[in-house]
């Protein structure tokens, strides 16, 4: 199984895994939490936090992996802080990785989750709280049940965001093997170096075997749980 | 345990000003469509906060100037006009659903039996006819054992045979003593099953 693979690029391979699954589950609560907000609820500044929420889409990689440089590099802003209390820090590391992975694929997130949590019929969950059920409990076991389907779709569109996630990644930590580089990180480095082509053929190769995977995964796990709340 | 409303609400150049009592029984809510019926019994059941004026149950105030108590501490039935039946869980599971939250929940077995849905117990909601579904809302509201159960408009969707089904089951549930508060626009259902009406017209009671 490894043999067709360096250790460097099995390294890039199982670091991509590790920081696309923390990036999507790290993410998810704060996906649900945002989605949810802007899906059902009315407050002032909902504009401002559904624009900050696309600006990953919109803004060049680079801008955004620079934003999070100067806000968690162990200079930043943030960063400067969470080193000094805990010892932490995102510079660097693969958690820096997953990181910038999350916040470029937050916005797909929120989006999957938004229009899956809108097209919930609130007559249900009425429902539901005129039998005793509080709106927490509603949440849990009628809302979310039923937008499931929609919040598997944005996990895995997450997942697959964070996979291939580039600009952001090498600008916030840069492509060092075994600690943050990626398999995307490894293509591009790969081909800055001469005779470099064949070893990017090969994780171009494992790319598109992982997405295809994925998207098989994902297509065949989204129609059994829409079967599923649909009642069949 | 006496139910007392007198609610006002507007909405656009429409306004409800409404203030009925009711008490053991089936109280008919009866108007035409756009009277106003349904706003008061959402108001009732705690969907919707009225603008002004009060809500009690006995000695209890539901909603008032200051005052909101929500849907789910009321304690209240609903049965829905489409039912509303949660349509990823089982029959069984929608009956249950509210049995968890109530202080003496019903006899699931019993009740399923009396409103003749026994055999549908593992069915989906989708599997359902029309009849079956406003049955096991019933049941599902009955299992609760409310305070008060509130009805909206529970025959409306259904054919004469349907309603000729469900009738004698509100009538069991009526004499077995659960106060009902009862939304129609049918003087048949009112004539069938009410014990005092209070007749509404362009958000107002013109009778009681």
């Amino acid at each position: 199984m490894t043999d067709w693979l360096t250790p460097g690029e099995w390294m890039a391979l199982t670091l991509s895994l590790k920081v696309a699954f923390w990036a999507t589950l790290t993410s998810l609560p704060f996906g649900l939490l945002v989605g949810h907000a802007l899906a059902r609820w009315a407050f002032w500044g909902k504009g401002l936090l559904n624009g900050l929420v696309l600006l990953p889409l919109i803004l060049p990689p680079v801008v955004t992996g620079y934003l999070l440089l100067v806000t968690f590099g162990r200079n930043g802003a943030v960063g400067a802080w969470l080193y000094q209390t805990t010892g932490f820090t995102f510079a660097f590391q693969w958690t820096g990785a997953a990181l910038a992975a999350a916040v470029m694929a937050f916005p797909l997130l929120v989006r999957a989750i938004r229009l899956s949590i809108e097209a919930v019929d609130t007559r249900l969950e009425q429902a539901a709280g005129t039998l005793g059920a509080s709106p927490g409990w509603v949440w849990l076991t009628v809302t979310l049940p039923l937008a499931l389907p929609g919040v598997l779709a944005g996990m895995v569109l997450t997942f697959a965001k964070a996979m291939g996630e580039f600009g952001a990644t090498i600008t916030f930590v840069a492509s060092i093997p075994g600690q943050t580089q990626t398999v995307p990180t490894a293509i591009y480095e790969a081909l800055q170096v001469p005779g470099g082509e064949p070893a990017a053929l090969r994780l171009v190769i494992l790319s598109v075997v992982v997405a295809m995977g994925a998207v098989f995964a994902s297509e065949w796990l989204a129609r059994g749980v829409a079967r599923r709340v649909r009642g069949e | 345990m006496m139910l007392q409303v007198a609610i006002g609400q507007r909405f656009g150049d429409f306004a409800l000003d409404v203030t009925f009592t009711a008490g053991a029984g089936v109280t008919a809510l009866i108007g035409p469509s756009g009277a106003g019926k349904s706003t008061v019994l959402a108001a009732v059941a705690g969907l919707l906060r009225p603008d002004a004026g009060l809500i009690g149950f006995g000695d209890q105030v539901l909603s008032g100037p200051g005052v909101f108590m929500p849907a789910h501490l009321r304690q209240f039935g609903m049965v829905f006009q489409d039912a509303r039946l949660l349509p990823h869980l089982t029959v069984a599971q929608n009956l249950r659903y509210g049995m968890r939250f109530a202080a003496a929940p019903g006899d699931l077995a019993g009740t399923a039996e009396m409103l003749g849905i026994a055999h549908l117990l593992l069915r989906r909601p989708r599997d359902l006819s029309g009849g079956e579904r406003q049955r096991v809302a019933l049941g599902r509201a009955l299992l609760t054992t409310p305070r008060l159960l509130l009805m909206d408009e529970p025959l409306a969707a259904l054919d004469t045979a349907r309603k000729a089904e469900i009738l004698p089951l509100i009538e069991h549930i009526r004499d077995l003593g659960t106060p009902i508060l009862y939304v129609t626009h049918s003087e048949v259902e009112v004539e069938r099953l009410a014990t005092a009406v209070v007749r509404l017209d362009a958000g107002r009671v013109i009778s009681a």
